[in-house]
């Protein structure tokens, strides 16, 4: 990225130089979180077709059953409750969407309407249950001392350390994806099930575990993000549909099924975002739909999307 | 080997296969017939991938019907399908990869390499950037993989250029000598009959009648009435 950063002494007319810095770690380590989060629901859609509207559901489920687990272990000032919380928040979504797809989605595959108006009924009674155990006061996790104070960088100052670190496990996120992808068996299954899930079928997958695969790791990646999203930024009641809509604009914006679409489409949402609020706050959000309407009138597939 | 009985499609309301009987031995057997007379529903539906409404298929004595296509390629069935149906997304070489899971036997990716030269030379090339007969060589290469004791191929010889044709027949006709049965649904008559020493030939979704390749070769009068064509031109 470092053609976004601004040099010594051209910050522009509207922002000193260390200000435009910041304000494009700020859109970065966001943009970081957003990969991890829509990179599970462009990879739940590639392969399934499903467009999963409980996406945010799941991370909001891992985000509170990972808090469940780190508070006492936390409390008891042990160094590994932020990671084990990591691995609750994770297990809990994976085994919720692979729940889901047992359950309900495996019985509508290829109804693409009927599975997204399921996905919306089931994300509002997990909203609702999660209310209902765990109130409406709002948590964070405490990530372990070693990544959690701040770090000087030039131009910028102090900054999050966490923040970045953010940024690094996204990265191994889309590394992870992209071997996984393209140097195992199980991502070569995926990529010819996303082609023709048929043909893939007649020769000799089993097909519908493949999918269950994919949902496990698509809910379990927007599990890990509920966790760092939740260690970044309070988590509240309402993260569901905020993180819906970003992982959906992200994906329209990048193009479906494609992880480096989703990295593109991350990026730029989160740029967006954080240049919109620093230039004007208060109309930022238009900023975002501007980058969708343009990609969706230019390139409806979206920017890596193969066509329809 | 491959016992099909009173098989039945539907499509909604259209019947696709009214009642198919059809048996397959050891010998190579083609399913010959105009378009739109149900040969590619039939090979669909016993590999599991369209619904049958009723009757049954058996593979070795084992029921088929109501098997997932997976389940049926796990008892030794392969089907090279119509239209090819190459994976866009994968190398040549990642469709070895993943062709090559079942079964042991004969087919090894090295001696695919060497029968097929052309997908040798190509194994870094993603599916999309191979021409029509590379591609076919391909989706043969990935049903032979699973060493399958029975291959089925939908028009195999479809959109290929004569030459392409010639070496497809010589592969073709190779397979019974390694032990497996093959059916093939063909719309062209040459490949057929210079393929399979007998022929089914398919109208309005059912078996009219099964015959010598050689007696349908000498019958012009039958060849116009159920394909419309004479074979004369061919050879």
């Amino acid at each position: 990225m470092s053609d976004s950063r601004p040099g010594g002494g051209h910050g522009g007319i509207w922002m000193t130089g260390g200000l435009a810095a910041t304000v494009v770690l700020n859109g970065l380590t966001l943009a970081a979180l957003y990969f991890i989060v829509a990179s599970g629901f462009s990879l739940i859609f590639g392969l399934m077709r499903t467009v999963n509207m409980a996406h945010g559901s799941l991370y909001m489920l891992g985000a509170y059953v990972g808090y469940a687990v780190f508070e006492p272990l936390y409390d008891q000032d042990l160094w590994y409750a932020w990671h084990v919380g990591i691995l609750a928040g994770i297990a809990s979504a994976a085994a919720f969407g692979v729940l889901m797809q047992v359950s309900l989605l495996g019985w509508m595959q290829g109804q693409e309407l009927r599975q997204a108006l399921v996905t919306i009924g089931v994300s509002i009674i997990v909203a609702d249950q999660l209310l209902a155990f765990f109130g409406g006061t709002s948590r964070q996790f405490f990530a372990p001392d070693s990544i959690f104070g701040s770090t000087t960088l030039p131009e910028i100052g102090r900054y999050p350390t966490f923040r970045l670190v953010q940024i690094g496990i996204a990265v191994g996120v889309g590394v992870a994806l992209w071997l996984l992808l393209n140097k195992t068996r199980l991502g070569l299954m995926i990529r010819a099930g996303v082609d023709d899930r048929q043909m893939l079928a007649a020769t000799g997958v089993n097909v519908p575990l493949v999918s269950l695969a994919v949902f496990a790791l698509g809910a379990g990646l927007a599990g890990l993000g509920g966790i760092i999203g939740s260690t970044a930024q309070p988590l509240v009641q309402g993260v569901d549909v905020r993180f819906l809509l970003t992982s959906l604009v992200v994906v329209i914006v990048g193009g479906m099924g494609s992880i480096a679409g989703t990295a593109i489409g991350a990026i730029l949402v989160g740029l967006a975002e954080q240049v919109g609020q620093a230039m004007f706050p208060t109309y930022s959000v238009i900023l975002t739909f501007l980058i969708m309407s343009a990609v969706l009138a230019l390139r409806p597939q979206g920017i890596l999307g193969r066509p329809a | 080997m491959l016992e099909i009985r009173g098989l039945d499609v539907h499509y909604g309301q259209a019947h696709v296969l009214q009642g198919v009987t059809l048996d397959v031995g050891a010998q190579p057997l083609a399913v010959i017939g105009r378009n739109g007379m149900g040969k590619t529903t039939l090979c669909q539906t016993v590999m599991g991938m369209v619904a049958a409404s009723g009757g049954e298929v058996r593979f070795e004595g084992r029921p088929l019907v109501g098997l997932a296509p997976n389940k049926v390629a796990g008892h030794g069935i392969a089907l090279v399908p119509q239209g090819r149906r190459t994976f866009p997304s994968l190398t040549v070489h990642e469709h070895m990869i993943l062709a090559s899971r079942g079964r042991r036997g004969g087919w090894t990716i090295e001696r695919i390499y060497e029968t097929f030269p052309r997908l040798a030379e190509r194994r870094k090339n993603g599916g999309t950037q191979l021409s029509g007969g590379e591609q076919q060589m391909l989706a043969i290469s990935r049903a032979l993989l699973a060493n399958p004791r029975l291959v089925i191929m939908d028009e195999p010889s479809e959109g290929l250029a004569p030459v392409i044709v010639d070496h497809l027949v010589e592969v073709l006709r190779r397979l019974p000598s390694e032990g497996m049965g093959l059916l093939l649904v063909e719309q062209n008559l040459g490949v057929a009959t210079d393929v399979c020493p007998e022929v089914a030939i398919m109208v309005n979704g059912r078996i009219a009648t099964r015959m010598p390749s050689a007696t349908l070769l000498a019958d012009d009068a039958a060849q116009r009435r159920y394909l419309g064509v004479s074979a004369g031109a061919h050879h």
